[in-house]
């Protein structure tokens, strides 16, 4: 094997050299992306053989294990790669090959993998984050078709993307798990409405999208009708890899939005800036960055290890996002306090990012599942604390008390 | 309603072993954590600690130390054609397994001291001297305090805390080492020396230094069972041939030492959280107020949460920085104080966390829980504490 992937490696750089642009200055993040751009790099990986590594052949894919993916990563080390890409390939890809027909499959795994096709998950609405399956975005069944009606929020690029994976509810009389459907929907046509939101630093990166009287052929529903949740579950568990750092599919860690704090690398950086390098407290403020950086690889690999030996539940995938949390908060914390003024005033030369990504920094704490639903999924699933009081499990839906729909502004 | 579904941590005590490190052990490695479990249990179980405490100056007895150097401890780090049971890969990922279990038990003996010593013997020229010493290490017949000195200045102090001078035939040694673990009770010390502005590594019979004027002082130390001592070496005479390593290696196996002393105490305080943490969870799920679990208020499941994310973010980096320390890695020496700074800091906290959710009975001699606190602070505060290390990992990379 390890033959194999030195001969992998050397063939890729040898690629790389000759067909990918490098990076020139920092990565770009959020909103600072162009979706053309991002295709394009995405189809030339396709091209070179070198997109979907970890994907099944049959779809476009080479078909190989993560240590390929993990060698891919190192040696792209430096390169501009296709990173608006990874929502697809890191989490809608794998959701539908766990439970997409054949030909859902056929039809959407490969034009992911070239670029063509970019999506994202329609699953938080106006109405409730957290408590994702209480969804009341409603779909109605008519013959061999559905009628889908509400709205969904927090969408990261809807406005640039092609395809969605929405969740909604296909029954109200039964209890609010049971009664969820997923469904894949295209996103550009008429019954849907995406308006993108101002975030607190003036980007926009997540969109807000009206659904109405949308038709959808009942051969998009993904998983059998009624059995949205244990899809979505399915999806927020490829979604916590990403955002963990452990996904198999994609380009480095970066989930979706524009990172909230320097790296431990950058907040040296920051450090030389402020002339601040010699003072005990920052030191140890970067060393503490720097330590949960490398500690974080070494998680990433226990947590794989004990979940692939039974040793622990794949829901046991929630610690790394939890620990990726404390470590941008840290590392938030850790960038203000070092660059001191030039948080709040910078000159017109610069561009002010501490200042606009602090602004944002709970941000880390709340996209992809609160850091509390976290918290509350390790405490009851994998150490097997007591759930907490619910009075919506176990009764029709109908009778649940929930919020009014949302509302068009 | 409040039913306590026992999933996980029912299920990872029931395997018996490596409860926190490594779910990558092999057979062989389970069971040499299995047996060690079983050995500590049936023969220095956490009811005996405290008389054990109280009866032996030394902490430990020697006739359980020779048992337990049977079971291999004292000979993971020497390889085999040295007498020992360290394969290609050194033995450390089995000492650290060795370690976890003295975390988890409180284990009295010398474990980290005579491995050090132990590893550095297999690494000097093999003279009659050391083969001895050796041998005599490897049975548990003789116990080798390992001197380097503490509070001489920031870890790690690129200088010993004792000199030695050259005369005619002997060296000459002085200075101060202090919290030598086991000092006062080793029938071997091996001392690090500023020699000629290098660092030399000396063997040194401790009843012979002592008829020599070396002092050992025993101190009061706040594990119940490790002892340490203050030494005052003041121009104690020690034969020439008495120096294992010198010359440029001399620095180097320094380094390697704290490497190694670091990662055991890591995997110790590892062990020792992760008991304190399922009596933490024990506790909590029985425990009833105001009618319910205490496992069942969500201030104290997140409390948990959070906890058992620091424990297996400890092991992961204890299991890297013992990987690292096993390869003699370029990134070792950060790969340790990485694991120094975030381990010591979290096992400590997961203790005082744990005495928290216990309540009063938790701050009690009688309970349990002191003797982990005592043990982990043991473990952070020496051989370089987080805030040390935190200091030593901005130097590393480059601050």
């Amino acid at each position: 094997m390890e033959q194999h992937t030195s001969t992998f490696r050397l063939r890729l750089r040898e690629w790389l050299a000759t067909h990918m642009p490098r990076q020139d200055g920092p990565a770009r993040t959020g909103s600072d992306r162009d979706p053309a751009r991002h295709r394009l790099l995405q189809r030339r990986l396709f091209d070179g053989g070198y997109a979907g590594l970890t994907y099944p052949a049959a779809y476009g894919g080479q078909g190989l294990t993560a240590e390929y993916q993990e060698v891919f990563r190192e040696e792209t080390a430096g390169y501009e790669l296709p990173t608006l890409c990874n929502v697809s390939l890191g989490i809608l890809g794998p959701t539908i090959l766990d439970f997409g027909t054949e030909e859902q499959k056929r039809r959407h795994l490969p034009a992911i993998l070239r670029g063509d096709e970019l999506w994202v998950q329609l699953l938080s609405e106006p109405a409730g984050g957290s408590d994702l399956a209480g969804c009341i975005t409603r779909a109605t069944r008519d013959g061999d078709q559905w009628v889908l009606n509400g709205s969904k929020i927090w969408s990261t690029g809807a406005h640039f993307s092609d395809y969605a994976l929405c969740l909604a509810r296909s029954n109200w009389s039964l209890p609010k798990h049971r009664g969820l459907t997923m469904f894949a929907i295209e996103l550009h046509q008429p019954g849907i409405d995406i308006e993108p939101i101002r975030q607190a630093n003036g980007d926009a990166e997540f969109c807000q999208e009206f659904i109405t009287d949308l038709a959808i052929d009942g051969h998009d529903m993904v998983g059998a009708e009624n059995a949205g949740w244990e899809v979505a579950g399915r999806l927020l568990y490829h979604e916590r890899n990403l955002a963990g750092a452990a996904s198999p599919y994609t380009y480095g860690s970066e989930a979706e939005s524009t990172p909230v704090a320097p790296t431990a690398a950058e907040l040296v950086d920051v450090a030389r800036s402020s002339g601040t390098t010699q003072d005990l407290r920052v030191r140890a403020l970067i060393a503490e960055a720097h330590a949960l950086d490398a500690i974080q690889g070494r998680l990433v690999e226990r947590i794989g290890t004990g979940i692939a030996t039974g040793a622990l539940e794949p829901i046991a995938g929630s610690l790394l996002r939890l620990f990726e949390i404390t470590k941008v908060l840290h590392c938030s914390e850790a960038s203000v306090d070092i660059a001191r003024s030039a948080v709040v005033v910078w000159p017109e030369s610069d561009t002010g990012r501490l200042g606009g990504q602090f602004l944002m920094r709970q941000s880390a704490a709340l996209a992809g599942g609160s850091i509390e639903m976290q918290r509350n999924i390790i405490a009851e699933r994998v150490l097997g604390l007591p759930r907490e009081l619910a009075p919506d499990v176990g009764v029709p839906f109908d009778s649940v008390r929930h919020n009014a729909p949302a509302r068009r502004r | 309603m409040w039913g306590y579904r026992s999933t996980r941590s029912a299920t990872t005590r029931r395997r018996g072993v490596g409860d926190a490190l490594r779910f990558d052990a092999s057979a062989e490695q389970q069971e040499l954590g299995a047996i060690t479990r079983r050995f500590l249990e049936d023969t220095v179980p956490l009811t005996a600690l405290r008389l054990l405490g109280e009866k032996s100056p030394a902490g430990f007895d020697r006739d359980w130390w020779r048992r337990a150097a049977d079971l291999g401890w004292t000979s993971l780090l020497v390889p085999e054609n040295l007498g020992g049971s360290g394969g290609s890969g050194g033995g450390l990922a089995e000492l650290a397994i060795v370690a976890e279990e003295q975390g988890r038990l409180v284990a009295p003996g010398p474990l980290l001291p005579t491995s050090v010593s132990a590893w550095t013997l297999a690494q000097a020229e093999q003279t009659d001297v050391v083969r001895r010493a050796l041998d005599a290490i490897g049975s548990g017949e003789a116990v080798c305090a390992w001197v380097r000195g503490h509070d001489d200045g920031p870890w790690p102090q690129s200088r010993p805390a004792v000199r030695a001078v050259r005369t005619n035939d002997t060296l000459s040694l002085t200075g101060v080492a202090r919290a030598v673990e086991a000092g006062a009770d080793a029938d071997y010390l091996l001392v690090a020396v500023c020699l000629d502005d290098q660092v030399a590594h000396v063997l040194v019979h401790a009843a012979h230094a002592e008829q020599a004027g070396l002092q050992r002082q025993r101190m009061h130390s706040l594990d119940l069972v490790r002892r340490h001592a203050d030494l005052t070496f003041d121009s104690i005479e020690i034969p020439r041939a008495a120096t294992v390593i010198q010359g440029d290696q001399g620095r180097i196996i320094l380094q390697r030492q704290g490497q190694l002393a670091n990662v055991l105490q890591g995997a110790e305080m590892v062990g020792a959280a992760a008991r304190t943490f399922e009596m933490g969870l024990e506790f909590a799920a029985e425990r009833y107020s105001f009618g319910r679990p205490l496992a069942s208020y969500q201030v104290l499941k997140h409390r948990f949460a959070d906890m058992k994310l620091w424990l297996e973010a400890s092991a992961a980096a204890v299991e890297g920085a013992v990987a690292a320390v096993a390869d003699d890695a370029p990134d070792a020496a950060a790969r340790v104080s990485a694991a120094k700074l975030y381990v010591g800091q979290k096992a400590t906290d997961i203790v005082q966390d744990c005495i928290q959710v216990h309540g009063g009975i938790g701050v009690t001699w009688e309970h349990d829980l002191h003797l982990y606190l005592r043990r982990v602070t043991m473990d952070r505060q020496l051989m370089g504490t987080p805030a040390e290390h935190a200091e030593y990992l901005a130097m590393l990379i480059g601050l």
